[in-house]
């Protein structure tokens, strides 16, 4: 690797991982502003102007908490459980491409961190990693309502994560390849989620599993408040419950990350961006269009947990083996064969 | 068993759940523009309406003396024995008049029973609703704290003159 190369991915990282952990707590006061809004409330507004300060003061408070350990909790395990549950979602920020290749003097810089051309492989490795912090911090807690949180969500996410996969097998029929940037790429004339109607369907489903694999509303069973107290983080303080809601969150960023580039076209835009002929306007504008589209889902995932009550847990179930999953296979199938017999 | 079942059985729409949720989406969508009804606590302050029973306060006539004739029957009556008065003589038409006078806000419990057996409209609950402070000594209201000026405290006179007239008619 090159000295340029070397820098370059430096300030890639910089840049994407900022990008992430600051959309990451703005999206914690928009929560709160959200929720507060759909209930005729204000939400916080004291700690700066609009309360903008409210995620610093949050993570304040967090720092200086008293960090409590049950009796009986597996030590190792209870430390482990929570920077486990927030890696995955920081790790995937490595596949994501946040804008369009940056081309200068003949060589391609693509915009991800890492452009892998198994982009996709890792980014269901690292989804079915985030399974692992939540299940070992409810079993760890020692406490039976975690462990019941811990259960719920680990069986929850590997039902929706078999939906999710094949939705986004999907996506790779169509774009016929695995790395994130040329999946986007192929994008540029006609967004997956306008191919009618096996993109369509693919985008349905990747958004609920998406609902289901962040852990948010209405599929939150793992901390399902009324009948878990908190769930798998009801034993959690001070800075390992923080780094649990910066794993969410940062997830949330993610997924809404990934849906844009599997289905939305990353960061074109009706070829608008595409267009621009000076390479740092083209990325910077292809950043900007990207970094809408997720904070629209953002807002989707928060609007969408103040509205809809929460499934029960045989429903859940239900729909996730019996409704998305042959659903799924059966549009996989579709595309398959749209795609071999030249329709696609 | 007997089993009640529903009348209407769900249609395809209502059981995929999917237009029900997306009108869901939509209210909580027009909900967000809404009027706020949250009252911004410090800086918008709760207007008290006339009826309300605040801390009871003394009333000081124009001219600076109390009203008070200190004839205990606001000490009779307190139920918690929130008041203390010392009686005193004075000079004026009305001879008595109280030489210390203490209500006790941690035990006042905002009946207004002072207010309502007091004979010369000497005492009346005003509307001091914010009613904490951080020390107990504090909270011991004396004479001087006590009397307010007869301007602050006529709207609640006005109101009591008609809310207790009733039990003084004739008729009851």
């Amino acid at each position: 690797m090159t000295t340029a190369a070397l820098i370059a991915t430096l300030v890639k990282i910089a840049v994407f991982f900022g990008i992430t952990i600051s959309l990451a707590a703005v999206s914690t006061l928009f929560e709160r502003k959200i929720s507060a809004w759909i209930q005729q409330r204000y939400g916080p507004n004291r700690v700066g102007p609009w309360g903008v300060l409210q995620p610093l003061a949050d993570g304040l408070k967090f720092i200086f908490k008293e960090e409590v350990a049950p009796a009986g909790a597996n030590r190792l395990l209870f430390r482990l459980a929570p920077a486990m549950a927030a890696a995955p979602a920081f790790m995937t920020v490595a596949v994501v491409p946040f804008t369009f290749p940056l081309i200068l003097d003949g060589t391609r810089i693509p915009m991800a961190i890492a452009d892998i051309d198994i982009g996709v492989l890792f980014f269901m490795a690292m989804g079915s990693l985030a399974v692992y912090g939540i299940m070992l911090g409810g079993w760890a807690s020692n406490n039976k309502y975690s462990l019941l949180g811990g259960l719920r969500s680990s069986a929850q996410m590997i039902s929706y994560e078999l939906a999710m996969m094949v939705s986004v097998i999907t996506v790779l029929t169509l774009a016929g390849s695995m790395n994130l940037t040329r999946i986007f790429e192929a994008q540029i004339p006609l967004w997956n989620i306008a191919v009618f109607p096996v993109g369509t369907i693919a985008f349905g489903i990747f958004l609920i599993a998406a609902f289901a694999e962040t852990n948010r509303h209405p599929f939150d069973l793992a901390e399902c408040e009324t009948e878990l107290v908190g769930g798998f983080h009801t034993e959690y303080s001070s800075m390992k419950f923080a780094l649990f809601f910066l794993g969410e969150y940062s997830a949330m960023v993610m997924m809404s990350g990934l849906i844009t580039t599997f289905f939305l076209g990353g960061p074109s835009l009706f070829g608008l961006v595409n267009g621009i002929e000076d390479p740092w306007i083209k990325v910077l504008a292809g950043l900007g269009v990207f970094l809408a589209k997720v904070c629209f889902f953002l807002f989707l995932f928060i609007w969408v947990r103040w509205t809809i009550p929460r499934f029960r847990w045989d429903q859940l179930m239900h729909l996730g083996w019996k409704l998305l999953l042959p659903l799924s296979l059966a549009n996989l199938l579709l595309a398959g064969t749209l795609v071999a017999t030249g329709v696609l | 068993m007997q089993v009640k079942r529903l009348e209407k059985r769900l249609t395809i729409a209502e059981r995929l759940a999917i237009p029900e949720i997306l009108k869901g989406l939509a209210f909580t969508f027009r909900i967000m523009f809404r009027k706020r009804v949250t009252r911004q606590y410090p800086e918008e302050r709760y207007e008290a309406p006339i009826a309300a029973k605040g801390q009871p306060l003394l009333v000081e006539n124009e001219d600076g003396t109390p009203r008070c004739v200190a004839c205990s029957m606001c000490e009779v009556v307190c139920p918690p024995k929130a008041i203390t008065i010392t009686g005193g003589e004075t000079e004026r038409e009305i001879e008595r008049e109280p030489e210390e006078f203490r209500i006790d806000m941690l035990r006042c419990i905002l009946c207004g029973l002072c207010e309502e057996v007091c004979p010369k409209e000497a005492i009346v609950m005003s509307d001091r609703l914010e009613l904490a402070d951080f020390t107990r000594e504090s909270l011991v209201f004396d004479k001087r704290r006590l009397l307010t000026p007869v301007s602050e405290l006529s709207n609640r006179i006005r109101y009591t003159k008609e809310k207790y007239d009733k039990w003084h008619s004739p008729s009851s």
